[in-house]
């Protein structure tokens, strides 16, 4: 069998939606033993959430969840019933990491705060994701993607100076949640590791947001500077350089031209004539006149062509590719970047790779996103020892 | 005081821009000593500069890039008073050698080797050309771990090409699906969310690599193509495609699939402190935003309490969550026709005591001044000597055993020059001054 780096860990999932989910994903794909603990008869909420696959909705084929949760194994426990209760601190005995992104008041509220918790196994790390933090006067207040956005990232000063502003795409925060989570998880296990210290770890998206280095945290510290609040302003231009995105032959492509790299354009049009032409590239008020001779020589390419050219010269502009160019793109196909992962109710479906390459200890598909509560009898039979027989008797009590 | 969680943990850091330098900043926050190598022959753009150093008297006039310093003064050293860089440059340590003389070579091979990690991401090739590849650094410290984050990775057609972060997300399909929905791509604005999606992973995998190291003394390479990351984080718009064939446009503001009302409403307007002195036009702007986001009834009926039962809401065009999702267009004008006349933080507080999720768009000042991040103390005050006192954004999250904090204000270029040469390297001070005449020691750009 492969070594994979954290084939040692052992990770227990509380979590739901995208955040909680995506931080357990980057532990079970690198290799650790996570159990994804789901409600009875309902499972994760990821589960009813489109796309589906051929858009038919059924909780076993939500493409969020079967990208989230690949290589997790899934029981249902209601953490309700004092045997739930009972079987969960079992699981937490044997715990390296455990995540959860309820709304704060939740885990406490069950009798299963990290104090208690903590009580049984004192090395036990817990990672709790949220909207707002474990603390603070917003802690139970209610978000979404673009509430998060709005309110830590800089969605502000994105957009235009005459328009609302502008979020950035589908549901970035609730993974930023989930890829800080994991990263924090893996430093307080370091201390855990090494001198036997478990703790609590608080995720706050909203502050995610404000640390997430595009944009925020510099103009956070400029306005400290300067007094300057950032806002929504219009793209500099200088002279006839290109700048922005502008129409080939099937679609778009992203031009950003500087003095430096004004030769290169030049090149890349293969019009060596071009320098004599306009002698003076700061000239704004021969703009227009350059961008249509840029705008005839785009929508002779397609994108693809158009930056093949241009990258050649060093020249940059590349193509704006839409998610379905993607699955075709030359590059991911190249370096083998996408998989295909088999799953008892879609079937082969073809996924994003690795996250990033670690050869000496990969990055893995070594199951498919689990089927609620699939691995009920694995966990509770082989490895909490309990009996066929009981396995039924929790079922009909509503446990499992 | 209990100990930082990566206390003992030394880290040579060889970062441009952003992606790699905000991993390492996530170590440094919480206790790994990172080293900055950095050369004073070679200005890396958009690293310490914007590319240019302007004259005092020239950044007025560069509106949104003359923010960047504090009080508008590049000062003697301007390359240690930009706020872009400032906002990461925090815990860490600099030192400079020039690597591409043998010399500068010797130095970085002895940091090496008491080093645990290297962390770079400058363009694919450019540590091999320099000699610094990680078959020569395992050569020099068989269990060193190195991350090297190129946008497209080490190999495949595009592993060269060249372009601003923006631009390379454009290959990603993630500026695909941004922008405004109703306009063509050419007004989606400027992010390079990419470095922010990079950050946190890249310190995931040097952190999964030292756990791998502690339990079998191993060393590895890790190759990080941060366009393979961004495209796990649109994960389900691409599997939207591999299931459906669907090619997702941009939702704009709205949300992807289901719920409405969902999106960014006017609020009353709040004029600022403005500057009359630097040509920033935008600043005198006094728009003010909410976005609110309905799930379900629930919310629903919620947010008709909050507006105060309004006639239009009970409509059947808004009957159900249907009927909602298809009539947005005359859902969210009724919606800020109501927000348009109030305060920002007076609808969020409303319709959250009600269960419905609101927040207002937050701009610099109003983060300051929140009284949950104020709660949390969030921001911490840093004194930097070339900069004064300032507030920070600070810990991207909270321990209870073992917190991080900012203990070092925004490294200088240069700055631990005498740590890392005399006390990590045991340079004599005779070769320190022998190095300092060659120029690989300095806090000053050669030529500048």
């Amino acid at each position: 069998m492969v070594e994979q780096a954290l084939s040692d860990v052992q990770v227990l999932d509380l979590t739901w939606h995208i955040a909680g989910p995506y931080c357990t994903k980057l532990f079970a794909d690198y290799g650790a033993d996570v159990i994804k603990i789901e409600k009875p008869g309902e499972g994760d909420p990821a589960r009813r959430m489109a796309p589906f696959f051929k858009d038919s909705p059924h909780p076993e084929k939500s493409g969020f969840f079967l990208h989230l949760n690949t290589n997790k194994r899934s029981i249902t426990l209601n953490l309700k019933s004092s045997t739930g209760k009972k079987i969960f601190k079992d699981l937490v005995r044997d715990t390296d990491i455990l995540v959860e992104n309820f709304s704060p008041h939740v885990m406490p509220s069950l009798g299963l705060s990290y104090e208690e918790l903590e009580k049984i196994n004192p090395k036990l790390v817990m990672t709790s994701i949220s909207n707002f933090g474990q603390t603070g006067p917003y802690r139970d207040y209610k978000a979404s993607d673009i509430i998060e956005e709005g309110m830590g990232q800089a969605m502000y000063v994105r957009g235009l100076p005459d328009r609302e502003p502008q979020k950035l795409a589908a549901n970035i925060m609730g993974y930023q949640g989930g890829n800080v989570g994991a990263t924090a998880s893996m430093v307080a296990f370091h201390v855990a590791r090494r001198k036997g210290i478990g703790q609590h770890v608080d995720v706050s998206i909203m502050e995610c947001g404000l640390t997430a280095i595009d944009m925020r945290p510099g103009y956070l510290v400029g306005y400290q500077y300067t007094g300057l609040v950032g806002t929504r302003e219009d793209a500099a231009v200088f002279g006839i350089m290109p700048f922005g995105v502008f129409p080939t032959q099937d679609g778009f492509v992203e031009i950003a031209v500087t003095p430096a790299h004004w030769p290169r354009i030049v090149k890349m049009l293969n019009m060596p004539d071009l320098p004599e032409r306009f002698p003076n590239i700061f000239d704004m008020e021969r703009r227009g006149e350059f961008e249509a001779i840029l705008r005839v020589w785009l929508l002779e390419h397609t994108k693809q062509e158009a930056m093949e050219i241009a990258q050649a010269q060093k020249a940059y502009l590349v193509a704006l590719k839409t998610p379905g160019d993607l699955a075709e793109d030359p590059h991911f196909k190249e370096r083998q970047f996408w998989v295909e992962i088999d799953h008892p109710v879609t079937g082969k479906l073809t996924h994003p790779g690795p996250n990033f390459r670690s050869e000496e200890t990969p990055w893995l598909v070594r199951r498919p996103a689990p089927l609620l509560g699939q691995h009920n009898h694995e966990v509770y039979c082989d490895q909490l020892g309990y009996s066929k027989g009981d396995l039924v008797k929790l079922g009909e009590m509503g446990v499992i | 005081m209990s100990e930082l969680p990566l206390k003992g943990i030394r880290v040579i850091d060889v970062s441009v821009v952003w992606a790699a330098p905000y991993a390492l900043q996530l170590l440094a926050d919480y206790g790994a000593e990172i080293i900055k190598v950095e050369s004073l022959q070679y200005i890396p753009p958009t690293t310490r500069s914007l590319g240019f150093f302007p004259p005092k008297e020239m950044v007025p006039i560069l509106g949104a890039l003359g923010r960047s310093f504090p009080d508008l003064d590049p000062g003697k050293r301007p390359w240690n008073r930009l706020s872009a860089f400032n906002c990461h440059f925090r815990n860490k340590h600099s030192c400079t050698m020039d690597l591409r003389r043998p010399k500068g070579k010797e130095m970085f091979k002895r940091l090496v080797e008491i080093s645990d990690m290297v962390i770079e991401n400058n363009a694919a090739g450019v540590m091999d050309r320099l000699g610094l590849g990680y078959e020569v650094l395992s050569e020099w410290k068989p269990d060193i771990i190195m991350v090297s984050s190129p946008g497209f990775g080490k190999s495949g057609p595009y592993s060269n090409y060249v372009g601003f972060g923006n631009s390379m997300m454009a290959l990603t399909g993630f500026n695909w699906i941004r922008g405004y929905r109703d306009s063509a791509p050419e007004t989606t604005t400027t992010s390079v969310w990419l470095d922010s999606a990079s950050g946190p992973a890249i310190a995931f995998a040097a952190m999964m690599a030292l756990h791998h190291r502690d339990n079998t003394g191993r060393g590895q390479f890790i190759e990080f193509a941060q366009a393979e990351n961004l495209i796990n984080h649109i994960g389900d718009v691409v599997l939207d495609y591999t299931m459906n064939g669907r090619v997702q446009g941009t939702p704009g503001n709205r949300h992807p699939y289901s719920a409405a009302p969902y999106g960014c409403y006017r609020c009353k307007p709040e004029s600022r402190k403005v500057r009359p002195d630097v040509f920033a036009p935008n600043q005198y702007a006094d728009d003010q935003w909410i976005n609110i986001s309905v799930f379900n009834e629930k919310q629903w009926q919620g947010l008709c309490r909050v507006m105060g039962n309004p006639e239009w809401a009970h409509d059947k065009k808004f009957s159900d969550v249907l009927s909602r999702y298809q009539n947005q267009d005359e859902l969210d004008k009724h919606i800020e026709e109501w927000t348009s006349k109030l305060d920002k933080y007076e609808v969020f507080h409303s319709l959250q005591k009600e269960g419905v999720p609101a927040g207002p768009v937050l701009d610099d000042k109003d983060a300051y001044n929140d009284p949950h991040l104020k709660d949390r103390g969030f921001f911490e005050e840093v004194t930097g000597p070339e900069l004064g006192t300032h507030l920070y954004p600070g810990m991207t999250w909270k321990m209870s055993k073992t917190p991080g904090s900012i203990r070092k204000p925004p490294v200088r270029l240069g700055e631990d020059n005498e740590y890392v040469y005399k006390t990590l390297l045991g340079v004599s001070a005779e070769e320190y001054a022998e190095l300092e005449k060659e120029q690989h020691i300095g806090m000053d750009y050669v030529g500048v």
